[in-house]
């Protein structure tokens, strides 16, 4: 499902005294089937468009559309049932929201709120456990005995047990140890290849946007900015740092490197490996000179 | 050298209803010397948050003993240590009592009956140290991660505290709040040679540390100054841990066939090493 953006405006609060503007007519498309990075400073706006997404918030001004529904000020929450079914979130820390008995049921709780009968629920529930590396005998166990990584482990699948077919990630490795985060980033990065997922990855590391996606959206002080490939976006140095954002740690490197050398060193590295083999080559060049 | 801290062949046990019982720290020893910075690291699960929590005094050893400033840790002596460490904790939304930024570092003060015109003085002051002078009146729900967690450092050094536990207090930060905080313990550490003990997972706050305490499944798994743990990336990776950039990144270049020598653990003596080996000749 295509999702766009057209003149996209959010107030909190409107007609009182708390009223606060955090969108300011954003726009912008993300196509079925990419994975796109939204980055953007503390209070961007990122969180709140994101909300927009399965229609938890709804726009005051302009058009957010996904796939054929298209959803606006007067969109009836009745007429946004469809969509939920399909966008799936995961929050920040969202093993704060775990709360049943056990694991398996907590799994099975939403696909059976959208009408799955329980055994087909309770299948997938063991599938995800698996799929997420998780050991067997947590099925039965309170969500609440395990370690955050697990209870982190046991939200996602949560989500994924309903299979949407957008997946929107807001911040999915905040405070997971390294090799959590990796194998989590990698976990998504594989089930938006194999399902054909259009993933959606709110983030602070420009190094996880770097990589994974294939668009990158900047959101600045409730504004969509910028957008366009990593590369095109990690060419914009100067125009990130205005909206108080940094370069991937590659990228920064390949620019020192590149002043070293007094000239580029080819492509923007995007990942380390890049970086490592444009960084050898041109070392190699420059010592067969 | 004056000690701190110090643990005495330290262990603790979790008793689970259903499951056999899960030993989270076995046979622990290490000291801390006064103005010290030690980076406490490892995977989520080795036991440092289990250490963290001993090392408080919210709960106690099963085998062995914890020293803090001379003293044994426990029920008697529990109340009166803690009163001289500051403990900074992981999310910065659930450490907050006050309905401004000066009330809430003024909270322990006046828990502790400090006279008003003493508390005064050491509010402006322990703001001062952390840079949020200007946010006396602001309310702490209104402030972003970092301010958050450097008002919650405030809070705890105008207690005037011997020793600064930060446990995972900079992990739920965005990069930029992580500089602040970080930047923030290391002006204290430089200027007041506070004792700083921070249970972390990130790298760049791990280089600043004096000394490194590596956890794995419970046990000191390694020692050492900075670089001589990072020299051991093999080893960190193995456990789940994550070496610095520029260390990951030599180590790539060199599989490229890239002659580097010695370790480099920040981009700029990467960056130089390259150029001394490559140009300056």
């Amino acid at each position: 499902m295509d999702i766009s953006f057209q003149q996209v405006g959010y107030s909190y609060a409107v007609g009182t005294p708390f009223e606060k503007r955090a969108l300011y007519d954003v726009n912008g498309s993300i196509a079925s089937g990419s994975y796109t990075a939204i980055i953007g400073h503390t209070g961007s706006g990122k969180s709140t468009l994101l909300l927009h997404l399965n229609g938890l918030l709804k726009p005051t001004d302009g058009v957010v559309r996904v796939g054929d529904v298209n959803i606006t000020s007067h969109t009836k929450s009745k007429e946004l049932k469809t969509i939920r079914k399909q966008v799936g979130i995961v929050f920040q820390f969202p093993e704060h929201q775990l709360f049943e008995e056990t694991v398996e049921k907590d799994i099975m709780f939403g696909p059976m709120n959208f009408g799955v009968p329980a055994e087909e629920a309770r299948t997938r529930a063991h599938e995800l456990i698996k799929l997420l590396g998780l050991p067997e005998d947590v099925a039965k166990k309170s969500p609440f005995d395990l370690s955050g990584g697990q209870m982190r482990r046991v939200a996602i699948a949560g989500v994924l047990a309903f299979q949407p077919s957008i997946l929107i990630l807001d911040e999915p490795t905040a405070g997971l140890d390294p090799r959590g985060r990796k194998e989590i980033m990698e976990l998504f990065y594989t089930l938006h290849k194999e399902q054909n997922l259009t993933t959606i990855l709110v983030t602070h590391s420009m190094e996880d946007a770097a990589q994974y996606a294939d668009n990158i959206l900047v959101m600045h002080e409730g504004r969509s900015v910028l957008s366009g490939t990593p590369e095109e976006v990690f060419s914009n140095a100067d125009k990130l740092s205005e909206y108080r954002l940094g370069l991937p740690r590659t990228v920064a490197f390949q620019r020192d490197i590149e002043k070293l050398f007094g000239k580029s060193i080819g492509r923007l590295a995007l990942t380390e490996d890049q970086l490592a083999i444009a960084v050898s080559q041109a070392l190699k060049e420059e010592g067969e000179r | 050298m004056k000690e701190i801290l110090s643990l005495d062949h330290v262990s603790y046990t979790y008793e689970t209803e259903d499951e056999k019982p899960h030993k989270a720290i076995d046979d622990v020893s290490f000291t801390v010397q006064d103005g010290e910075w030690i980076a406490i690291v490892g995977h989520n699960g080795s036991g440092k948050s289990t250490l963290a929590k001993l090392m408080m005094g919210l709960m106690y050893p099963n085998e062995g003993k914890i020293r803090v400033f001379l003293e044994e840790l426990n029920d008697e002596t529990v109340w009166e240590i803690r009163s001289r460490m500051g403990i900074v904790f992981q999310n910065p939304d659930n450490q907050f009592v006050g309905s401004t930024v000066q009330d809430d570092v003024a909270f322990s003060l006046e828990n502790n009956g400090v006279p008003f015109e003493k508390m005064v003085p050491r509010v402006l002051d322990s703001l001062a140290q952390v840079q949020m002078e200007e946010f006396l009146d602001h309310e702490p729900h209104h402030l972003s991660g970092g301010q958050k967690q450097r008002v919650a450092i405030a809070g705890a050094l105008a207690m005037e505290p011997q020793m600064l536990i930060l446990d995972e207090a900079t992990s739920m930060l965005d990069p930029q709040g992580r500089d602040e905080v970080i930047r923030v313990v290391d002006d204290l550490k430089r200027a007041k040679g506070l004792t700083v003990l921070s249970i972390t997972h990130d790298l760049e706050e791990v280089l600043l540390a004096d000394r490194v305490i590596v956890m794995n499944e419970g046990k000191v798994m390694m020692t050492g100054k900075p670089e001589e743990i990072f020299a051991h990336g093999d080893v960190l990776e193995s456990i789940g841990l994550d070496l610095p950039f520029a260390s990951r990144l030599s180590r790539e270049l060199r599989k490229h066939g890239v002659n580097i020598q010695g370790e480099h653990m920040t981009e700029k003596e990467l960056v130089n090493e390259l150029w001394t080996s490559h140009f300056n000749k």
